[in-house]
């Protein structure tokens, strides 16, 4: 059989337990489309070979039945290269896997390689890679966004089943969005850091990047949990977030922020409202809310990113492992060093207090935005995918492209970018925000509008 | 809009042990000044954030423990807790040398 990764992970378990294929058939098609592919997206940074899966032992009986899944750079593989794209790491093996890995792997995945990233997840391009950009599998001059911009690039291309990525603010649903596949941000704490290169640590937050809803439902079900490892992880009971996909979204009250349409792309606001129309006919209440101008969001995000960061990579010495500190890239010194400055005597109340006053206004901003509606609907994303070099020399360029989603992130909400059509030929996104720990009601919403329309079903090589 | 001098940069580059050359010291008072001049926006909303008080962290969670006992999953043999250092001695890391 061919062609068995162009499947979604829903139809691969269902041909699994038909007894149709095994899960290392859809394992042996996805490493003959990433050898004969990935040369021009250039989704992956390491993949297994074709020898290595034989001597591993098939576990059909498993949730996962072997299907392969591609991560995040970032996201710690034990004895498998883990560079966080950045050459600091470029020839770092872990000696331990990530929470989010080990229980993969427990659920019987199989990791097909690890995915390339903007350079310690700095980014929205995946362009500030020290090993060279990703590009967008829709056309091949632009950019697949960024941080997770390989996993997204690779589910879009049907280089892999499903894909795991991390988001700060923006670095799953942005590069969902522009890829045109599904990218789901979990609540903060839901899903564990440990493992996982650390980049902000009070909004990083790992989660799926899939085909289709009902996958990053049944991915974030595994994903999701307590760890006694990561004292932020919440302890909240999981559910099987697949299990109330179909319940009723009759009645539910979207939020449409107007300020979130403020200087967004003609093409990319008409598929927005298209969608937020859709919503309306599937007998949700639609009313326009008002929210904190997201521009001020750059500015919190920007302080308490690069405070944060500057801190997490301050471990990086260069004696016990990785290169020395000469080995970062631009854009991690730049955030380094505006993130030591922040932090620094003379200017810790001016820049990281306010911020963190400014963090608070924000929650208060979205509690209010939530006593009214349920969900809130916008664009992922200001524009469609940009040309490949539009991010070069640019220090804010991140911030910029993610202006939608900081907020949410900032806030530590639940989110989601699905697919709403396409304009100029290139795939937007629609971003549903819940409140914390709302992961089924957003999932619940997101899935019936997907399964009102067919734009999850259009894929870059026709 | 704030400037950032060539010497605060070498200021902050030696507090974050970051070594730098002249050129990439030219560029990072240029770009940090740059965005410095974009966060100062937040100071339009000093009147509304008066009485707020900070947010740290989101998880809501306090005061989180564990028992104090050693966790022999978590503990890596001498070998394998060297298996990344390119410069080791005896069993140990190489450091520099930080006294005389």
């Amino acid at each position: 059989m061919t062609g068995l990764n162009n499947l979604t992970l829903k139809e691969a378990l269902e041909g699994i337990t038909n007894g149709e294929f095994s899960g290392r058939d859809v394992v042996v098609d996805c490493l003959a489309a990433i050898s004969q592919r990935d040369s021009k997206v250039r989704a992956y940074l390491s993949s297994v070979s074709l020898d290595e899966i034989n001597s591993i032992e098939p576990r059909s009986d498993s949730v996962l039945k072997d299907l392969p899944l591609a991560l995040k750079d970032n996201i710690l593989t034990k004895d498998f290269k883990t560079t966080a794209s950045s050459s600091v790491l470029k020839d770092y093996k872990p000696q331990y896997n990530a929470t989010i890995a080990e229980k993969l792997i427990r659920a019987g995945a199989f990791l097909l390689g690890k995915t390339n990233m903007d350079a310690w997840a700095h980014g929205s391009s995946t362009e500030t890679s020290d090993f060279g950009p990703t590009l967008n599998p829709w056309d091949l001059t632009r950019l697949p966004g960024g941080s997770s911009g390989g996993s997204a690039a690779a589910v879009a291309a049907d280089l892999c089943l499903a894909a795991v990525g991390t988001e700060t603010a923006g670095s799953i649903r942005q590069p969902a969005g522009w890829c045109g596949v599904v990218g789901f941000k979990p609540s903060y704490g839901r899903v564990s850091r440990y493992g996982i290169v650390a980049m902000a640590s009070s909004t990083d937050s790992p989660g799926p990047i899939t085909k289709t809803v009902w996958d990053a439902a049944f991915l974030l079900s595994i994903l999701a949990g307590h760890d006694v490892y990561d004292a932020t992880s919440l302890p909240d009971e999981v559910p099987d977030y697949t299990a109330r996909l179909n319940d009723s979204v009759g009645g539910l009250k979207i939020g449409v922020p107007k300020e979130y349409f403020e200087g967004v792309e003609n093409g990319v606001s008409q598929k927005v409202m298209e969608a937020v129309k859709q919503l309306e006919t599937l007998g949700c209440l639609v009313k326009e809310i008002s929210l904190l101008d997201p521009k001020y969001s750059i500015a919190v995000y920007t302080i308490i990113q690069r405070s944060e960061v500057s801190s997490n990579l301050a471990r990086y010495d260069g004696i016990r492992y990785g290169e020395g500190r000469e080995a970062f890239g631009p854009e991690a010194k730049r955030r380094i060093m505006l993130g030591t400055y922040a932090l620094s005597a003379g200017y810790y109340d001016a820049y990281y207090k306010t911020a963190e006053k400014v963090r608070t206004l924000i929650i208060n901003d979205f509690n209010r935005a939530f006593s009214e509606v349920d969900l809130i609907a916008g664009p992922v994303s200001p524009t469609i995918a940009l040309p490949v070099g539009v991010s070069r020399g640019q220090s804010m360029f991140g911030e910029m492209a993610d202006v939608l989603v900081e907020p949410s992130s900032i806030a530590g909400l639940a989110g989601i970018s699905v697919p709403c059509g396409f304009s100029e030929g290139m795939p937007v996104g629609l971003d549903l925000i819940g409140p914390k720990l709302s992961e089924e009601l957003v999932l619940r919403v997101a899935y019936h509008y997907e399964q009102s329309t067919e734009w999850h079903k259009e894929r870059p090589n026709g | 809009m704030t400037e950032i001098s060539k010497e605060e940069v070498k200021h902050i580059a030696d507090l974050a042990k970051l070594p730098l050359s002249d050129e990439e010291t030219g560029k990072l008072a240029v770009e940090l000044s740059d965005t410095i001049s974009h966060i100062n926006i937040l100071s339009k909303l000093n009147l509304k954030i008066k009485n707020l008080s900070e947010t740290s962290q989101i998880s809501g969670l306090r005061d989180i423990f564990r028992e104090d006992v050693i966790d022999s999953k978590r503990i890596l043999p001498q070998k394998e807790a060297l298996s990344n250092c390119k410069n080791t001695h005896g069993g140990y890391f190489v450091v520099k040398r930080i006294l005389g």
